[in-house]
């Protein structure tokens, strides 16, 4: 029994892990039964509630009971004397509770949990907007011919991202990575007799393939490296300073750097970073609820989960280029969303550029703002992605330019997009502005202790925050205000049912009522202050190398990014009251003024375009090449050993029609002839065989007369 | 002249060919009969005359008794062929009674 109340949090973690795929096997294995096929949500619901339950309970156990087991990991410092306190972590592999999966030679895995602050909050986010997007689900994919199939795989998308955020070796968490890509094809692809939903699935899938490749050849060189794919044990081997072995001459430190960037390759292409992003707004295809829950406020965001697990592996130069393509996706991805006139795809543009915010955080050092900035986005952007499915559901249109007016006709709906947007552009005291601000702070401090170039990403970060806010109050015109420009949907339209409107009023709430404020009830932290920066363990490793670490900034920053943000909401607000209320200059005219970036950015910046021109056509030209390679070379020698058997057996049947066949012919031939000799003598008639007798008496007398002597 | 051997051997030796002559030309089964006795007697006739020539005991006479009675039960038989052959066909042509051959 002690051994049950001393490793609780990990059985706790095993049942969260597996009540999901209980609800995916329930589904999927009693698809045939009534009960299923009439109520094939109330399992699922039942077992993603309870691992919501179970969440928030580790979750207080964890942050605010500091139930770990790790005794000398409460308190650490790093290089810059700052405590770094957030390791309170619960390993199962100490426990003896760990599962020896895979063993050959020296090389083994062993499954085990980890459970610290990241891990906790991770589950809440997930088990969260997982419950509402299951609840959501009844009420939008009522009367879908394959309703439980839907919730089959949300069940089983849960359970991977659940476990892709529980693994504590990074094997598996690839596993559960290629887990959570599949059920995303699966769900995007959901409507699979639909022209768009097939090729969108496979165009993710696909893109994804590309950036694990990266992350598997990452893994194998970490392995090659350290020798483990456990995290701790990764993190405890780079933190005990020995020295990392130099492989075929490459200087160590280069080696850390490029293992980086390949395990970076994972998340560029899992969370839509430029120029992997492209899949992401074709992902749209799939119903709302799982653009919501994948492809918005979990599956994109494991992408930036990962690089935060493994924070403190990324040397400078890693950091910095993850800062360069979270800041190019930030920028590009929203002025994208600037012109798309189809809801979710602005919406999905708008994800990506706040995933580039993401990142660009991670990059600059911002570590708690990076997550902390997941955290918040995971709500207001699944509220706004269950509104927009709300609208869409209303509707039966995605595109705005069919909208307008819906105010009126969807008061809630309405209420709770509002907020989030609101959230989502910055406004102070919604939840999106405290993540932002901490992100243009350490933006900003990044560029002051670095060269001029430094400024960019606080440069690009700020820019991208005043698109964010327009495109968002461009989406909330062309949707909610201003007149109805089809008639006939407006009348049709209507406000969504209870099932879909209570997870929209949750979430609105969350985006409202910030959990970037100290919360009282929680022992009065903040989320960030709960996710200290990590300092850079291969940095520490490496003493040739000055500190990756960035310190944490000052109330002057804060001010500044405060005021920075005001001037970010002035600038949007104006350009939009500008652009669509008093109609100076106006959309059009703004086309007009600008032909050339319009049709660029129109043009999707023409990714689409270049990857057709080269990786589909190389990929296409590869697979011509091998097409003829294998059938001039391949069936060619399959051929020639075929021709050759025909050859062979041709000249075996012609000898033995000719000498074979002909011998025993011929000797058919001379026994007929030989018979039908004899047969003249063979009379029958008795007088003739004594005639024939005589003869041959008289023959041997003749003989024998004559010759015998 | 007093016969000697040669001539015993010579009348045997055309009595024989005479004998084999009419069994193999004629078609009429009584005359086959007929030849067969001349082939017959022709071989007593040589037994007797090489006794004689011997001279040493009877072995040879004995013979041409036990061919006398040989022939006289092979005419019986031989006859009563001739008779059932006539009974199954009309005739007592050899040649006609051709039905076991092919």
């Amino acid at each position: 029994m002690e051994f049950f109340e001393t490793t609780r949090p990990v059985w706790y973690a095993l049942l969260i892990l597996f009540l999901p795929l209980g609800a995916f096997c329930f589904n999927a294995f009693g698809f045939r039964t009534e009960f299923v096929k009439k109520r094939g949500h109330v399992v699922p619901l039942l077992g993603i509630g309870t691992a919501l339950f179970l969440s928030c309970s580790l979750f207080k156990s964890v942050v605010f009971d500091h139930h770990g087991t790790n005794p000398e990991a409460t308190v650490a410092e790093d290089s810059h004397g700052v405590a770094y306190d957030d390791r309170f972590v619960y390993w199962s592999t100490e426990e003896g509770l760990s599962f020896p999966l895979l063993e050959a030679g020296d090389f083994q895995i062993v499954a085990g949990i980890l459970i610290d602050n990241l891990t906790v909050m991770m589950l809440v986010v997930v088990t969260l907007v997982s419950f509402l997007v299951h609840l959501y689900s009844t009420g939008y994919m009522h009367g879908d011919e394959r309703y439980p199939r839907f919730f089959a795989f949300l069940g089983l998308f849960t359970f991977s991202m659940l476990g892709l955020i529980l693994t504590d070796n990074l094997l598996l968490l690839f596993c559960f990575w290629e887990l959570v890509g599949l059920c995303s094809y699966f769900l995007i692809g959901f409507w699979f007799q639909q022209d768009d939903p097939p090729k969108a699935s496979m165009k993710a899938f696909l893109t994804n393939r590309f950036g694990d490749v990266g992350f598997l050849l990452g893994i194998l060189l970490v392995y090659q490296l350290f020798g483990t794919l456990s995290i701790p044990g990764l993190e405890a081997r780079l933190r005990s300073g020995e020295p990392i072995p130099a492989l075929y001459n490459w200087d160590p430190h280069t080696l850390c750097t490029l293992a980086g960037l390949l395990l970076f390759c994972g998340p560029m292409a899992k969370s839509a970073q430029v120029p992997m992003h492209i899949w992401l707004p074709d992902a749209m295809a799939g119903p709302t609820p799982v653009s919501a829950l994948i492809h918005a406020a979990t599956m994109v965001a494991a992408g930036v989960y990962m690089v935060g697990r493994i924070f403190w592996f990324f040397t400078p130069e890693a950091l910095l280029f993850i800062a360069v393509i979270g800041m190019m996706t930030a920028i590009i991805a929203a002025t994208i969303g600037l012109v798309h006139n189809n809801i979710k795809k602005v919406l999905a543009y708008s994800t990506c550029s706040q995933l580039g915010y993401m990142m660009l955080a991670l990059g600059v050092g911002g570590y708690g703002a990076g997550i902390f900035h997941l955290y918040t986005h995971a709500f207001f952007k699944a509220c706004l992605f269950l509104c927009a499915g709300s609208v869409i559901h209303s509707v039966h249109t995605e595109d705005m330019r069919e909208m307008g007016g819906l105010k009126s006709k969807m008061p809630v709906t309405y209420k709770t997009m509002m907020i989030a947007t609101l959230a989502l552009a910055g406004v102070p005291f919604f939840s999106g502005a405290f993540s932002k601000e901490l992100i243009i702070e350490h933006a900003l401090y990044w560029g002051v202790h670095g060269g001029i170039l430094h400024f960019l990403p606080a440069l690009f970060a700020i820019v991208g925050a005043v698109l964010t806010f327009f495109y968002m109050l461009r989406l909330m015109h062309l949707t909610f205000w201003g007149e109805p420009r089809n008639k006939e949907r407006f009348d049709h339209a209507h406000e969504s049912p209870p099932s879909m409107t209570i997870p929209l009023l949750v979430l609105a709430t969350l985006s409202l009522f910030s959990v970037g404020w100290p919360i009282p009830f929680l022992g009065g932290h903040a989320i960030p202050e709960m996710l200290p920066s990590p300092p850079s363990a291969v940095a520490e490793a490496l003493p040739s190398i000055e500190g990756g670490e960035h310190g944490h900034p000052g109330l002057g920053y804060i001010l500044t990014s405060f005021l920075v943000a005001l001037l970010v909401l002035a600038v949007g607000w104006l350009l939009y009251r500008r652009t669509y209320k008093d109609q100076r200059p106006g959309p059009d005219a703004w086309v007009r003024r600008f032909p050339q970036s319009y049709a660029t950015i129109n043009g999707l910046y023409f990714f689409d375009e270049f990857y057709q021109a080269t990786v589909v056509r190389a990929g296409h030209a590869l697979s011509r090449t091998f097409a003829s390679f294998d059938q001039r070379v391949v069936d060619g020698a399959v051929n020639m050993v075929g021709t050759l058997g025909q050859a062979l057996g041709r000249l075996h049947g012609a000898i033995d029609k000719t000498v074979v066949d002909g011998l025993v012919n011929s000797f058919w031939h001379l026994s007929h002839l030989l018979s039908r000799m004899f047969r003249r003598l063979q009379t029958g008639n008795v007088q003739d065989y004594l005639t024939f007798a005589v003869a041959g008496v008289v023959l041997v007398s003749l003989m024998v007369l004559f010759l015998g002597s | 002249m007093t016969p000697d051997i040669s001539h015993y051997v010579f009348i045997g030796s055309v009595m024989f060919v005479l004998g084999v002559f009419t069994m193999t030309s004629r078609r009429n089964a009584i005359y086959i009969l007929m030849g067969a006795e001349l082939v017959v007697n022709a071989a007593a006739l040589n037994f007797v005359a090489f006794a004689r020539y011997r001279g040493e005991d009877l072995s040879g006479q004995m013979f041409a008794v036990f061919i006398i009675v040989l022939a006289a039960a092979e005419a019986a038989v031989a006859l009563g062929i001739v008779l059932q052959l006539f009974q199954h066909f009309p005739t007592i042509d050899v040649s006609k009674s051709n039905t076991l051959s092919e």
